[in-house]
């Protein structure tokens, strides 16, 4: 039997490495849009297998509306994305550091 | 179905579609108009939530009491000024164009439904839409590389932190059972039964919203996004976004997850130190103003976290009134930061603001009363925004916060002095060119906000002890 615990840890697993996908990642600008994607995936896995535990319909209506934000912010991700190739050329992680913070 | 709560949002998200349409409809010089418009827009929308009633609609999902009233003024003043201070700027700067309102009306529109959130899933919404509008603010510039890459780094960081919010509240539906504020409320009624569960989930939420209001250790992308943003856009950034932020944050954290204080305080305290440290050390070495703010900014922002750490009605008005103070003498530091500009081009560095004492007295006395009043100096409007912060630190015992607050403020103080001197005493640079009438409005109008709160603080001490009481009965 799958109970909610497996699901859970399936969620942190990729949780894990969606923020290691954009911390560690030096190469490609495209593949931290993959990783916010992936962190965004991973909530929808636990909201989905706690609104099945709790019986509660509330979880999978907010699973819809993170579906339909993260397909916004990746539009807007790509869009960004491609102005700054236009302006620099490269989308390598290691060379946005024109301003060091 | 009590909609006519939400009449406010209803009508600024008709009045953007319709600025928007009229935009495209319309063929040339459209720039001016729109603004105008939304500036129209922003107002009508005061008007309405001032005469709006008070109540619960859409299920629990959306808010009006007197706190979403306090947080919706003072977020439309201040976008109204953000676009007031846009104009000249954008024209000069040739991005000019009739998008730069309406995203501004947007996020507005994202704010007011985060400080209105009843619920986790309409908390999430409003952050949502205030943040996309402002990424693509913060790269509005898109032939300058500067603006593109902060637009970057602010997306890339933001939505990490919306995906650590989001991991939050999946954890805390899960283990407390609901998405409503109340629900968890009476979930977490005795937080010595609460699952471990929902303390994880806290922690993720508090490391979300920390990021939204600029916190250390969340507060890497700010000198970056200040400083490669357009000038209006930061000065919009460092204002009504903070106060969403931070008047959400406030909600959160005394509301649904109220009872749960002995467990997330001592986070928070942390989390205040940290900023109040760095806001006052990091800022010395800097040589760019706008960088020089942001720093100022975190700083300011870990004073307010005194506030929400004390848990407690008189923390909850500190905080209210804080962001007021904070709110009109930034809005009055970027116009003076809008002004610095030599033959047509935008200078950003400290030293740029030598002579100007000499140069341009009225500017250089504006200047002078932000600095002051941000360094908390008596009778200007920062010092009470300090007072009531540390008098709600000190009833509530938490007096180590309380002294290094005063310790940082005096640190912080060499840094704004700093620019004082330079104005006045500083070998002269050449004068500015002449500045628009748009920002001596906007600088005037905070200035003597900033300079005679004291004459006149009742309105707003009453009405942030009001909003207090909503959550403390």
């Amino acid at each position: 039997m799958v109970g909610v615990g497996h699901y859970l840890v399936v969620s942190a697993i990729l949780l894990v490495l969606g923020v290691f996908g954009i911390f560690l990642n030096r190469k490609n600008i495209i593949i931290i849009l993959m990783a916010i994607e992936l962190i965004l995936l991973s909530v929808n896995i636990n909201l989905v297998a706690f609104s099945a535990a709790l019986g509660d319909l509330a979880g999978q209506v907010f699973t819809m509306f993170v579906l339909t934000v993260a397909a916004a912010e990746a539009a807007i991700g790509l869009a960004i994305v491609v102005i700054y190739f236009r302006n620099r050329g490269s989308i390598e992680v290691e060379d946005v550091t024109l301003m060091r913070g | 179905m009590n909609w006519s709560l939400s009449l406010p949002e209803i009508v600024l998200a008709v009045c953007g579609m319709g600025i928007l349409l009229f935009g495209v409809v319309k063929r040339d010089d459209k720039t001016d108009i729109c603004s105008m418009l939304t500036i129209a827009a922003l107002v009508l929308c005061a008007v309405l939530v001032v005469g709006n009633s008070t109540g619960v609609a859409f299920e629990g999902q959306f808010v009006g009491d007197p706190i979403s009233v306090f947080a919706k003024l003072l977020i439309l003043t201040a976008s109204a000024f953000a676009i007031l201070l846009s104009l000249d700027f954008n024209r000069r700067a040739h991005i000019a164009r009739f998008e730069f309102p309406v995203l501004v009306l947007f996020a507005t529109l994202g704010m007011m439904m985060m400080v209105s959130a009843g619920n986790m899933m309409s908390l999430y919404l409003g952050l949502e839409l205030q943040s996309l509008s402002i990424y693509v603010l913060a790269a509005f510039a898109r032939d300058d590389l500067r603006s593109a890459e902060a637009g970057l780094k602010y997306f890339v960081l933001g939505a990490l932190a919306s995906g650590l919010l989001l991991y939050g509240i999946s954890l805390v539906y899960g283990f407390s059972g609901s998405m409503d504020f109340q629900g968890i409320a009476r979930a977490l009624a005795d937080p010595s039964t609460a699952s471990p569960g929902v303390i994880v989930g806290i922690v993720f939420v508090i490391a979300g919203l920390a990021f939204k209001v600029a916190a250390v250790p969340f507060h890497m992308w700010t000198p970056d996004v200040y400083e490669g943003a357009p000038t209006p856009v930061t000065a919009f950034l460092g204002t009504a976004p903070k106060v969403a932020a931070v008047v959400l944050f406030a909600r959160v954290m005394m509301g649904p997850f109220g009872h749960a204080l002995g467990q997330w305080q001592m986070l928070i305290e942390i989390v205040s130190i940290a900023s109040m440290l760095l806001g006052a050390l990091a800022a010395i070495g800097q040589s760019n103003i706008k960088r020089l703010m942001a720093y100022s900014s975190i700083g300011h922002m870990g004073y307010v976290l005194i506030g929400i750490a004390c848990g407690n009605a008189a923390g909850f008005r500190g905080v209210l009134v804080y962001l007021v103070v904070y709110v009109f003498m930034n809005l009055g530091a970027f116009a003076v930061i809008l002004a610095m500009r030599r033959r047509g081009l935008a200078v950003e560095t400290i030293s740029d603001l030598a002579g100007l004492g000499r140069n341009d007295p009225a500017l250089a006395l504006a200047m002078t009363i932000f600095m002051f009043s941000m360094a908390g100096i008596p009778p200007l409007s920062g010092f009470f925004g300090k007072l009531y912060i540390f008098l709600a630190a000190v009833q509530s015992g938490l007096w180590a916060l309380a002294v290094i607050g005063v310790l940082t403020s005096v640190v912080g103080a060499f840094y704004y002095l700093r620019i004082i001197k330079v104005m006045y005493f500083d070998e002269p640079a050449p004068a500015f060119d002449r500045r628009a009438p748009s920002i001596s409005v906007a600088a005037a109008m905070t200035g003597l906000f900033t300079t005679f709160f004291f004459v006149l603080p009742g309105p707003v001490l009453n009405a942030a002890a009001a909003a207090a009481k909503v959550l403390f009965g």
